[in-house]
């Protein structure tokens, strides 16, 4: 393979392939049987961006409401149910299976040099599956709502809340399954059906992401079932666990909860780092620097992030000991993901960077994930948490990491495979522009709640002091530039499923094995199986240490 | 602190903790502002500087053990520090001085109700001397609630079924916001309030201008003879249940052979739930009293039954406005269960 990098995508024409996986079969049946987890993995984002937009639509909601100090828009209960909704479509029915279901469905098989998945069915199963639990949210949602935030803590969601609790909690119980088998899949998968010659050390970075954050998947999933259970059976037949009346313990609740949700995030943020290791090396044309630390890094988050749960609860009257152990292990924890940000940026060093609109977003997320990052050991602090904790600081650290980084990472991946997956290019300057609104909005919309967080304004809150207003109001308006940011992809992306330059097997020159095979790839993957020679990344003779 | 009128960038500092949280913020926002620039300008100048038309060709390289050391070794340090520093803080905040003086908090959808040891009580409100070590002992009557003084950078839940405590020592007078910070249901954010910190004078005179109802203390005991616990708990040998004077903030020992400290929630399970700890030398005759008595009428007799320890001691307390003394024990802690 040649180091010199020539434009092919403007210089060389191609066609599309005669016989690919989107075209293989045209009939709705064959879409709703497939077993290809191409396919799937297009089910699956079609069903996420819907759900994206309904949780979109809330967000937009909530940020007019606080446009002025006075609830003037909606009713408090309205308002309630708006982020409520707000955070269980986005979390649940979007990020969770966001980069996974889509990115990793699609990738990890051609990634290892596989057909398919290791259980087609099952994946099949699973986006149905998942489909019924996010119906189950949808009609929860339509037939009045849920006001419990999407935290769902006890005893305001056992005993006092009126509204569509059980109904909520089913969806999410539904949808959770669906994660543990795309999670058992992909293990599966990974451990059985590599390639000859790829050895574990020759795995895409994307894929040791996945790997770790299916292991969360599995073994997190279960527990969030049984809480919902639990708060289920507890409305229905007053068992008291949770309600002190009842002689239960709403912190027992809140235990249970973040023992999945804490990891939750790294189920959801893992495999966005994933896209970012592959993104940042194809458009550097350069190996990944320190290939090991960032694998190993993703292993260990999966593993010290199921010790850090009670750092949501520094306040709540656990003990003081205890806190000082979640606190510590809560520093721990961020320093794989700093390892992961510095051997991003060094990969730049010396590379031949070109900067396509994924390696904008990627740009974007290593600087918005470092400030996420960051701003969560103010959080782990536990002096300054308890200033912090509930309040818009809260709110703005998680959508760094959450949208800086998950959603960035998201969209990173769609640019970067839209060409594998549709055999097309979209086309670079409404994208990139659509990459800077983004960013540009993103901060508007979440530097001013940090700011409100310090000042003490609570999350959730219906109304707020005048002295707030302004950075409402800056806030607000960032958050419709991202609007556009979010729409306008939508439009070239559709546009260039018909019109977009065809854009061959291969448009990034990247090493990647999906790379090797035609664009959109056949459905079985490839024409002969690959042999895998060499490890990841590799663009070239390496030159040694620097 | 206040930048600006429109554009705040942090609350009033009106306690004697706010500026050692604030010290801490800033050291962290240095801390990103210089991480996050230290990533940018990696990021930028080596994407500038290498960009494909000036350096066509990359330079493979695999990595760098030393590197990877280092800044694995070098970002763990800084956060150790950020660790102590913060725990010593958390630690400072959460323990109370011995020497405070008392109000109790119920929350409920969508109020806070205060109680001051010597009488009056508000709704949504708190009035607090200047200077002086301020503890709430709070319980919430549904579900979660949360007390948030910005100003005095505390915060602390308020849970149904325990007291848990706060405390604070107000270094400035003026009237602070109170939130609610714990989502609670349709009016959350109308569970708000405020704090008022007056001159020690200002706050004895609105402490006389109260309602006359007489103290937390001689309410609890006229609820101590109403309710009957009186007739068990005389005092008098023989008594069918034991002598409480002088039993709070000291160690009880339990039939089980267990020993613990009578603090607030203790007193508060020995009456709700009189079975889950047996003293050492009684049986479990005594009834329980759930259902019957609200979380303010209970407050009361926890609050008697701490006074009983007075009578036993002659020291007064040197806390103004506070009839209970501060405990003779050196407990300090939230409690816990
Ligand atoms: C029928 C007699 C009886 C009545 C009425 C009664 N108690 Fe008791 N109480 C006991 C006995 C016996 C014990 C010791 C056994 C135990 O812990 O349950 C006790 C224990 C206690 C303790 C723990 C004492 C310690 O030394 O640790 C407290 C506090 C208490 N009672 C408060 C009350 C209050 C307040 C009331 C009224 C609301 C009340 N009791 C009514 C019999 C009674
Ligand atoms: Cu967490
Ligand atoms: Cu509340």
């Amino acid at each position: 393979m040649s180091t010199a990098v020539t434009d092919v995508v403007v210089t060389e024409t191609h066609v599309m392939p005669e016989e690919h996986y989107l075209n293989a079969d045209h009939s709705l049946k064959s879409w709703l049987l497939t077993q290809d987890h191409k396919r799937i993995a297009i089910l699956y984002m079609l069903t996420i961006t819907f759900f994206f937009f309904v949780g979109g639509i809330m967000a937009s909601l909530v940020r007019l409401e606080l446009l002025t100090p006075a609830g003037d828009l909606l009713e408090s209960d309205t308002y309630n149910k708006a982020f409520t909704m707000h955070g269980v479509m986005m979390i649940f029915f979007f990020l969770i299976p966001s980069v996974p279901a889509t990115l990793g469905n699609f990738l990890i098989p051609m990634m290892i040099g596989a057909k398919d998945l290791a259980f087609p069915k099952i994946n099949l199963l699973s986006w149905y599956i998942f489909v019924v639990g996010a119906c189950f949210g949808l009609a929860a949602m339509i037939t009045g709502g849920v006001d419990t935030g999407w935290t769902f803590y006890a005893p305001l969601s056992t005993t006092y809340s009126n509204t569509n609790v059980i109904l909520t909690a089913v969806g999410i119980l539904i949808a959770g399954f669906a994660s543990i088998f795309t999670g058992l899949n992909f293990i599966v998968t990974i451990h059985k059906m590599r390639a000859p010659g790829q050895t574990w050390f020759r795995l895409p970075l994307f894929v040791w992401a996945h790997y770790a954050a299916s292991i969360i998947m599995v073994l997190g999933t279960p527990v969030i079932a049984i809480t919902l259970i639990l708060v289920a059976l507890e409305r229905g037949f007053h068992i008291g666990i949770f309600d002190p009346r009842l002689g239960g313990d709403p912190i027992l609740f809140q235990h249970m909860f973040w023992f999945y949700s804490h990891p939750a995030v790294y189920i959801m943020i893992l495999p966005g780092m994933g896209v970012i290791s592959e993104v940042v090396t194809t458009f550097s044309h350069k190996r990944i620097f320190g290939y090991k630390a960032i694998a190993f890094s993703s292993v260990a988050i999966a593993v010290f992030g199921f010790l850090v749960w009670a750092h949501h609860m520094f306040i709540a009257g656990i003990s003081m000991y205890a806190a000082l152990i979640f606190s510590l292990i809560s520093f721990l924890v961020a320093i794989p993901s700093a390892i992961k940000v510095f051997n991003w940026s060094a990969t730049l060093y010396k590379g031949s960077v070109r900067w396509n609109t994924p390696m904008l977003y990627a740009f974007g997320f290593i600087g918005l994930f470092t400030i996420g990052g960051l701003t969560g050991l103010f959080l782990a602090a536990l002096g300054l948490d308890v200033h912090l904790t509930e309040t818009y600081f809260i709110v703005a650290h998680f959508h760094y990491v959450m949208v800086g980084g998950m959603v960035l990472a998201y969209l990173c991946g769609i640019h970067h495979w839209w060409p594998k997956m549709t055999g097309r290019l979209y086309p670079e300057l409404p994208a990139k522009l659509s990459a800077l609104l983004v960013f540009v909005g993103f901060n508007l919309t979440f530097m001013p709640q940090f700011i409100l967080g310090y000042l003490g304004m609570p999350r959730r809150y219906h109304s707020y002091p005048p002295e707030w207003q302004v950075l409402n109001v800056l806030s607000t308006a960032g958050a419709s530039i991202l609007a556009i940011g979010f729409l306008l992809p939508m439009l070239y992306l559709v546009w260039s499923l018909k019109y977009g330059q065809v854009a061959g097997p291969n448009p990034w020159e990247s090493t990647g094995l999906e790379w090797e095979t035609s664009s959109p790839p056949p459905s079985h993957n490839f024409h002969e199986t690959p042999v895998v020679t060499s490890e990841p990344y590799n663009y070239g003779e390496k030159e040694g240490e620097v | 602190m206040m930048f600006s009128k429109y554009l705040p960038f942090f609350p009033d500092q009106a306690s004697t903790i706010a500026w050692q949280v604030d010290a801490l913020y800033l050291f962290l926002v240095a801390i990103t502002i210089f991480f996050t620039g230290l990533v940018a300008a990696m990021v930028l100048t080596f994407s500038i500087k290498y960009r494909k038309e000036k350096n066509p060709i990359a330079t493979q390289i695999e990595g760098s053990v030393p590197l990877e050391i280092m800044w694995s070794v070098i970002p763990l340090g800084i956060a150790m520090v950020i660790y102590v520093w913060a725990a010593i803080l958390y630690f400072n905040m959460e323990r109370a001085p011995k020497q405070a003086m008392e109000i109790y908090v119920v929350g409920k959808q969508w109020m806070w109700k205060v109680q001051h040891p010597s009488g009056p009580r508000e709704i949504n409100q708190l009035h607090i001397p200047v200077d002086q070590n301020v503890r709430l002992t709070m319980i919430s009557q549904d579900v979660l609630h949360s007390f948030s003084i910005p100003e005095f950078r505390v915060k602390h839940e308020v849970l149904p079924g325990r007291y848990t405590q706060l405390w604070f020592n107000a270094n400035k007078t003026g009237t602070y916001h109170l939130f609610c910070t714990q989502y609670c249901g349709t009016k959350h954010s109308g569970m708000i309030g405020e704090i008022i910190v007056m001159e020690p004078a200002m706050y004895q005179a609105w402490l006389s201008g109260g309602s006359g109802e007489g103290s937390l203390a001689s309410n609890g005991e006229k609820l101590f003879t109403s309710l009957g616990c009186v007739t068990c708990h005389s005092g008098q040998s023989g008594a069918r249940g034991p002598n409480l004077a002088g039993a709070f903030g000291n160690p009880v020992k339990l039939a089980d052979g267990r020993t613990v400290v009578a603090d607030e929630n203790y007193v508060r399970e020995s009456i709700l739930n009189p079975q889950a700890k047996i003293v050492a030398g009684f049986g479990p005759i005594m009834p329980t009293f759930t259902g019957q008595i609200n979380e303010e009428s209970l407050i009361q007799l926890v609050a008697y039954v701490k006074s009983l320890q007075a009578e036993k001691q002659t020291t007064t307390g040197a806390v103004a406005g506070s009839t209970t003394n501060p405990n003779p024990e050196p407990k300090q802690g939230k409690p816990t269960k």
